[in-house]
């Protein structure tokens, strides 16, 4: 398969780097000093694209591979690949799905309990010495606290399950009811917010969920309650979570994503109920690896005609 | 139950109705039983009834105080269980009325100088000492006022007769505490751990021991958690390179750890242990634990010895009590069995822990991680742990939330109850 051409997007992972040029002519997108131009040189013999949340294949990349037959994400949410572009040209798309799904719910509830029990805050503080001058201030208990979820798909039942065994009622959101779970559900993610103590989200990025939380769910949730976000930074309409924490009308955020990522809005910088987090929700050597052996092993099967893993398109 | 029985010394019982509005007499009647009296025979049942205790507390007991009117003990209403919900909720229906704290203040007031109802008075309160150091306070400790006379003075003269102490945080009860105290029966710790009680010479002594039983435990135990996960998946470290504006130059930040999958060993399964241990199954994790007899109760692999525990374990979590046994039970053997991946997680005490080898191992990097809550020589933490990014460093925080010392004014209260009326203590300190 060496003569077969992958194009791959960004660096996003060592093993898979090395992996994929031991199997195929890769060619590194960041590399190229001129990407349109790398492109157009190599179109002829790029049947495969590489990329991941961050780096998908749109319209244009598209229209510019004529040979190109599967784009592998590195990643579950596909949001930056055009999918109906895909279809009608017959492109095959697979993504990463369930592996990174336990390494997300974990980070969230890593994020819950940081932000209430000020964890990061007051790792800095004993950093910078205050802790000699006096005690830190009393934190706020996780366990018991209610849970609302907004997407109960695998990563909201698997932050559910987790935060159940800490004790907190759960309740979720979603477009439709599901039949097969206890879980309160309301209708609206207003209605949520107004009845939870933690807000998650869980769903995946859609036209629809665009800005799902605004400023009317951010108010509902109160100076009280806490955001988490280990979705997409579109989920959340961030100037207005940028005021509500600046001006207390919400409790906290823990945040994994952003709308503009890497830049983060400096204004979070110096409140101390917030933690901000490089997009690592699936950041674990375990988990990349077999994220990198889902990429590699649909590509494998694409190639050698076989079914793919985990097809998407 | 809509009623309260009135049954005082004097008169024939009477019965009062909560059933309609908190109407003037009622409140005057709850006001008195709350404050005046104190005593409440009925144990605190709902957090509703708290919080209007707290209320009232704060807004009368001052008065009170300055007034120096003896506490009008007679028209007395011992109640066993009232509606204290219905009473809440009357009382925030009144309260959402008007200012009705305010009336009733001024009717109380009235109150304390209606002689005809301050006669027979009499303190029936039993006396606790508040053994406490000047930098530690007992959280909530005016809500032990309505039901114990407090004093906080071994020299006062009420020492002789004292027959219940509260040891606030780590305050120390020696021989020479006890000496003056010949009357003890019982010391009612504050905090999880007594290694600043002197147990032996409790227990020579014939005095009871009672510890924060379950108050703490689902705190520390999420404390446990949130260390464990802030080290595998580096969060504080992760949130330092955000804030310091890394990412649009440094771009990934480096992977971190999986925490499903992790075998973890428990050191000292005692309540806080157990809530660890079923916070990270859910997680994925694997349970094993070392304590120092098997626990017939639990379904997790048990290890004799610390020393197979931490071969056996990707993270060892220390949440056991410290006794002379425990001194240092984490040191270098243990350590190096740990292993270079390993993780330790100490929410217990310091001293459990050799930290000036776990010091070493860390900055040789032949330790995985560390998240700690205690240290040895607090509130000093070794400066060669500050550089370290696989370290999380917490000002001992596990227990510290209103939560959790809601709670432990709970369990003082029912301890010191169960005491002065003889029955069973709520949380007798049993070592893990």
């Amino acid at each position: 398969m060496g003569s077969i051409g992958v194009l791959m997007l960004i660096p996003m992972n060592t093993y898979l780097e090395q992996e994929l040029q031991k199997r195929y002519n890769l060619f590194k997108l960041w590399t190229a000093p001129q990407k349109p131009q790398f492109i157009k040189e190599h179109a002829n013999s790029i049947r495969a694209v590489v990329g991941n949340a961050g780096a998908g294949a749109d319209a244009e990349l598209i229209e510019a591979l004529p040979r190109l037959e599967i784009v592998s994400s590195f990643s579950v949410g596909v949001d930056k690949i055009d999918l109906a572009k895909c279809r009608e040209k017959g492109i095959r798309v697979t993504n990463t799905p369930d592996v990174l799904t336990e390494d997300v719910a974990d980070l969230a509830i890593g994020l819950m309990l940081a932000v209430l029990r000020r964890l990061c805050e007051s790792d800095r503080y004993v950093r910078s010495g205050k802790w000699k001058k006096g005690d830190y201030k009393l934190t706020t208990k996780f366990s018991g606290k209610t849970v609302g979820i907004i997407g109960l798909g695998r990563i909201g039942m698997a932050v559910a399950k987790r935060a159940e065994a800490f004790n907190c009622p759960i309740c979720y959101y979603s477009r439709t009811e599901k039949s097969d779970t206890k879980y309160k559900y309301y209708p609206s993610v207003v209605e949520l917010a107004s009845n939870c103590q933690i807000l998650v989200v869980a769903c995946p990025l859609t036209e629809e969920t665009r800005h799902i939380v605004n400023r009317e769910v951010l108010n509902a949730l109160g100076p009280k309650g806490v955001l988490i976000n280990i979705g997409r930074g579109p989920h959340v309409d961030e100037p207005e979570l940028v005021s509500a924490l600046v001006e207390g009308r919400l409790g906290g955020a823990g945040l994994d994503v952003y709308e503009h990522e890497p830049e983060v809005p400096e204004e979070l910088f110096g409140l101390e109920n917030v933690v901000l987090l490089p997009h690592v929700g699936s950041g674990t050597v375990e988990t990349r690896k077999v994220m990198a052996d889902l990429v590699l092993g649909n590509l494998e099967a694409h190639f050698s005609n076989k079914p793919l893993l985990t097809p998407l398109v | 139950m809509g009623k309260i029985s009135k049954k005082n010394r004097g008169n024939p019982s009477k019965e009062v109705q909560w059933s309609s509005v908190m109407d003037d007499a009622l409140v005057d009647a709850f006001l008195h039983k709350v404050i005046i009296g104190g005593r409440v025979n009925g144990t605190f049942i709902s957090k509703a009834y708290n919080d209007i205790v707290k209320e009232l507390v704060e807004k009368f007991n001052m008065e009170i105080n300055k007034d120096k009117s003896k506490p009008i003990a007679k028209k007395w209403m011992t109640t066993p269980m009232p509606n204290y919900s219905k009473m809440a909720q009357l009382w925030a229906k009144d309260r959402a009325k008007g200012d009705h704290a305010e009336i009733a203040k001024e009717k109380r007031a009235r109150t304390i100088h209606d002689p005809s109802m301050a006669t027979e008075v009499e303190d029936h309160r039993p006396l606790v000492l508040v053994h406490h150091l000047a930098s530690f306070k007992l959280p909530l400790q005016d809500r032990l006022i309505p039901h114990f006379r407090l004093f906080d003075s071994l020299a006062s003269p009420e020492a002789s007769s004292v027959r219940a102490l509260i040891c606030v945080g780590p305050t120390p009860v020696t021989v020479d505490t006890l000496d003056h105290l010949p009357s003890l029966r019982l010391v009612v710790g504050s905090s999880a751990g007594l290694d600043h009680v002197d147990l032996v010479e409790c227990r020579r002594r014939g005095i009871a021991v009672t510890n924060s039983g379950d108050a703490y435990s689902e705190n520390v135990a999420d404390y446990a958690v949130a260390l464990l996960l802030d080290v595998l998946r580096r969060l504080s470290a992760a949130d330092r390179f955000v804030r310091s504006g890394l990412w649009p130059q440094q771009g990934e930040y480096p992977l971190g750890c999986k925490l499903g999958g992790k075998r973890v060993g428990i050191v000292g399964l005692g309540s806080i242990g157990y809530e660890v241990a079923k916070r990270l199954v859910a997680f994925g994790c694997t349970v094993a634990y070392n304590s120092r007899n098997k626990k017939p109760s639990a379904l997790y692999p048990y290890y004799a010895n610390v020393h197979d525990l931490a071969v056996n374990s990707d993270v060892l979590i220390v949440c056991c009590a410290l006794t002379n046994e425990t001194h240092h039970i984490i040191n270098k053997d243990v350590l190096t069995a740990l292993g270079r991946e390993g993780v330790i997680i100490n929410v217990g005490r310091g001293a459990l822990v050799d930290e000036k080898e776990l010091v070493q191992f860390l900055v040789q990097g032949e330790i995985g991680g560390a998240g700690l809550d205690v240290f040895e020589n607090e509130p000093n933490v070794p400066k060669e742990l500050f550089a370290l990014d696989n370290v999380v460093l917490s000002p001992h925080l596990a227990v510290s939330t209103p939560e959790s010392f809601e709670a432990l004014n709970e369990v003082i209260i029912a301890n010191l109850k169960a005491f002065f009326s003889n029955k069973p203590l709520l949380s007798p300190f049993q070592q893990e």
